[in-house]
């Protein structure tokens, strides 16, 4: 970023830098349909069940296996306005499901991620900036690559799970265990890249010219680096929220993790798997919430590096 | 890869067997190539004597034997013995105190050397042993001394009449092991012999030749079986883990494997399985009960490891029996059948469901009573005072952790049971554990049945053979699962009462078979009705699937599903 000439009051009034990034982003297309879904989705879960109205643990046997209404009014289907996406084998509303399943799913999503942000980060910037701790740091990386999420969380639950569940309940506790599950093993991608522009920024004049006047490390790395690298934090960012919805989802669908009454999208695509073939929307549904998720957040962490980046934002 | 080029080779041997063999089935020992068993449950052991879990037992059940089996009448059938002992021909003492078996001439162990009487007499101290927590000591229930008479005959003594003598060396859960393999195995260094453990010497047709913990076993035809002609196989990839429907899929859709074992799947999904026509599904009906199991002690973990769920702590709400009463009230068991098994399960009150002369007429919970369970909680004083929507009574609130393994099945059960007890006011927290580690018996895992660190769990149950007596006995205050006996031992629920103990005694000394039942039916009836310690739900059909390529296969519910994988064959075209 080179300094504004002098006489820049003349040509245009000071504009907030953060509107010239909102004008890049908002001209990446799929970005901006990607936020949109993503704003969509996020109503969708938290404002839905409050007008929605239906219990999602409900059962209502004589109403089980409906059909969803684009069947009913089309096919001669069970199906009921009532239950606009149907119901399961137990008489359970799945848009409620869906619903209740969609809030546990992007919480654990944000609260993973930004676990795994913030781990990364600071690791990424300790090791870039300061050379004694560059080796250990970056072994220790290693180490935690080469660990397994499954048997890693197994081993969790198996010594955590009763602590946690005393202290803060069942599904808090649960909760509490995937994030962290899933935060401390998805950081070390960010701490990589982090690291790698953080060395090569500590060598350029402005840091050394800060240094050279004698500004501490912290101040270093709070006023010059990290704004440098937030382009890079950003993307991964939304890269991590993708890959912590996955992960509890696979979670879920191999049965370990949230207790069975308690849905999530992954839980619900692996309820409704035995009976795929005669109820396909049951699969359907959670599947595209999981992959319109994930993808319209990787779309608008593309929007955001191309906005962030003030090369391309042309400045 | 290897799977499919093993298929193949298998299907190539079918080709030629059939053309070989126009009349079916005989020839000579693996002429029928490879074959694919899958079990949703994965095997981590393959010696029963330290392991109660269905898995174990029948996986084993291909490399070691007993004496004699039940076939799938239930009647005894001679393996390793050359007939079944009675009274008639002389096996039984006239007293009952004792049985003579004698083995058949000639038999060898896989390794090439002759199995003798001295064998059977060590099984019995293997088993027998102090401290050795034998999760089948049940089946030596009052056994006073085993003695070789001579190289092939052994003497069974009991301390007193035996009505029922066939219990030792018979079924699955009490083959006979070899005594050079494990004669350092005895006690509590039992569980430290593990390539004994993992690859036991036999006389069953087919050996191990790897065995991966809780994953999959190969096996090969034993060389030294007994029958010149079996088995057909050559070779036996056990495969255990996944699910039931995988398992299902993979026999029923795909083809993959020749034989799934307990297909516990909603019967609408079976049915569409089997459209496919690539397998076939087969079921019986036997002493399989659903049940839920309640826990007499306390399971909180607040108390320190190895008091918790153990009798030092009596449970703070269900030792009430209003309580469990009212719990069992609340469950419609015509609705789980009807969302569960469909024609392969039906309600019942019963532990013992079978034979008829065993089975209690107690059809009284088979109504769901709501309102009587509510009124019954009132009037032992649990009301919701501070109005959350649970009971309390003295600060204790009525909050059930309900515990079961992974199955959507028993998803749904736990769905439709927690909805009810919700009704009575009983909180209910769910949860499920991986099948293999819930029925591993591990003792280093918080989460096996057998350590029960849950308010309730629901699995099912069965006995193998004809007669309850080891099946009931099992409830004996001395064989409550704890630190003690490495957590092994059936007697789950920690229920002990010296009455009950009484019976299974007398039960133990009583010869006529009409006395025997009514006394199946007393302890039956205390267990189930009178004091809800065992909450019966279904009495289930077992329902397995084969391969329409795979002949031979007659399913038993009174031992193992493998006990005649020996004249497995395959079939032609």
């Amino acid at each position: 970023m080179t300094d504004p000439s002098l006489d820049m009051s003349t040509v245009a009034p000071t504009r907030n830098q953060w509107w010239d990034v909102w004008d890049q982003f908002k001209s990446h297309r799929g970005a901006v349909i990607g936020a949109m879904f993503l704003i969509f989705i996020t109503l969708f879960v938290v404002v839905g069940p409050w007008l929605y109205g239906v219990d999602p643990a409900k059962l209502d046997i004589r109403n089980k296996d409906m059909r969803p209404f684009y069947l009913g009014l089309f096919t001669d289907v069970k199906w009921s306005w009532t239950r606009p996406l149907g119901t399961d084998h137990l008489g359970r509303d799945i848009m409620a499901n869906l619903m209740q399943g969609g809030k546990i799913s992007l919480a654990v999503g944000w609260v993973a991620m930004l676990l795994a942000l913030v781990l990364g980060t600071l690791v990424g910037v300790f090791a870039g900036f300061f050379k004694r701790l560059d080796g250990p740091l970056m072994r220790f990386t290693d180490l935690v690559l080469s660990l397994p999420l499954l048997p890693l969380l197994l081993v969790m639950m198996l010594l955590f799970r009763d602590p946690l569940r005393a202290s803060f309940g069942p599904e808090t506790g649960i909760f509490i265990l995937i994030v962290t599950g899933i935060g401390i093993t998805s950081w070390m991608h960010t701490a990589r890249i982090v690291r790698g522009d953080i060395l090569a920024i500590k060598e350029r004049e402005f840091v050394l010219a800060a240094r050279s006047i004698g500004t501490p490390p912290r101040r270093v790395i709070m006023r010059h680096l990290l704004p440098n690298v937030m382009s890079p934090i950003m993307v991964s960012a939304t890269l991590g929220l993708a890959t912590a919805i996955i992960t509890e989802s696979a979670l879920s669908f191999l049965g370990l993790g949230f207790p069975s009454d308690f849905p999530t999208w992954g839980k619900i695509l692996f309820d409704s798997v035995d009976r795929m073939t005669n109820f396909p929307e049951r699969v359907i549904w959670p599947g595209l919430a999981i992959s319109l998720t994930v993808l319209s957040v990787n779309y608008i962490g593309d929007g955001l590096r191309d906005a962030l980046d003030p090369r391309i934002r042309g400045l | 890869m290897k799977l499919k080029t093993a298929l193949l080779g298998a299907a190539g041997a079918v080709c030629l067997s059939s053309m070989a063999f126009a009349e079916g089935h005989e020839g000579e020992r693996g002429r029928d190539g490879h074959l694919s068993i899958i079990y949703w449950q994965a095997p981590s052991i393959l010696n029963p004597y330290l392991s109660g879990g269905t898995k174990d037992v029948e996986s084993s059940s291909l490399v070691i034997e007993p004496l004699a089996r039940h076939d799938q009448n239930g009647a005894l059938v001679p393996y390793l013995a050359v007939e079944i002992p009675t009274v008639g021909n002389g096996g039984v003492s006239e007293d009952l105190t004792s049985i003579t078996w004698k083995l058949q001439e000639g038999l060898l162990w896989s390794d090439g050397t002759p199995v003798t009487a001295a064998d059977v007499v060590f099984t019995a101290n293997y088993c027998m042993a102090p401290d050795g927590g034998c999760a089948q000591l049940a089946k030596f229930e009052g056994v006073a001394s085993v003695e070789a008479l001579d190289d092939l005959t052994v003497k069974v003594t009991f301390t007193g009449p035996k009505p029922n003598p066939y219990l030792p060396f018979v079924g699955a859960q009490s083959p006979i092991i070899q005594a050079a393999q494990f004669a350092d195995c005895l006690g509590a260094k039992a569980p430290e012999c593990t390539d004994a453990n993992f690859g036991p010497i036999g006389t069953g047709p087919f050996v191990v030749t790897d065995f991966r913990t809780n994953d999959v076993i190969q096996l090969e035809a034993n060389q030294n079986y007994r029958d010149a002609n079996k088995p057909a196989f050559a070779t036996v990839t056990f495969k255990g883990g996944g699910d039931a429907t995988a398992s299902a899929r993979a026999v029923l859709e795909t083809g993959e494997f020749d034989y799934a074992w307990n297909l516990q799947l909603a019967p609408d999904v079976i049915a569409g399985m089997a459209a496919a026509g690539v397998g076939t599904p087969v079921s019986a009906f036997g002493t399989l009960v659903e049940r839920i199991e309640v826990n007499m002690t306390n399971p909180s973990p607040d108390l320190p490891e190895g008091e918790r769920s153990t009798a030092a702590h009596p449970h703070p709400f269900m030792s009430d029996p209003a309580v469990r009463a009212a719990l069992s009230m609340a469950i419609d068991r015509n609705l789980l059948v009807e969302v569960g098994y469909g024609q392969a399960g039906r309600p019942t009150c019963n532990l013992v469901p079978a034979p008829a002369i065993f089975a209690s007429d107690n059809t009284g919970c088979l109504t769901q009573d709501i309102e009587g369970a509510k009124a019954l909680l009132d009037g032992a004083g649990w009301v919701d005072s501070n109005g959350d929507g649970v009971r309390e009574k003295d600060g204790v609130e009525l909050r059930v952790l309900y515990q079961t393994s992974t199955n959507a099945v028993r998803q749904d059960f736990q769905a439709l049971i927690k909805e009810w007890w919700g009704e009575i006011g009983v909180a209910t927290e769910l949860r499920n554990i991986d099948a293999s580690v819930f029925f591993g018996g591990d003792p280093g895992s918080p989460d096996t049945y057998q350590k029960f660190y849950a308010d309730v769990e629901m699995y099912a149950n069965n006995f193998e053979g004809t007669d309850p007596e080891s099946y009931v006995a099992a409830y004996t205050c001395d064989k409550a699962p704890g630190p003690d006996s490495q957590w092994q031992g059936e007697n789950v629920n920690r229920f002990c009462d010296p009455a009950y103990d009484a019976l299974v005694a007398e039960l133990g000394g009583t010869a006529d078979i009409e006395e025997r039942g009514r006394l199946v039916r007393m302890m039956n009836d205390m267990l189930t009705k009178d004091s809800n310690v065992i909450i019966p739900l279904v009495d289930r059909g077992r329902v397995s699937a084969h391969a329409n390529t795979l002949g031979g296969v007659v399913l038993n519910t009174f031992d193992s599903e493998l006990w005649n994988a020996a004249d497995w064959y395959r079939v032609g075209n």
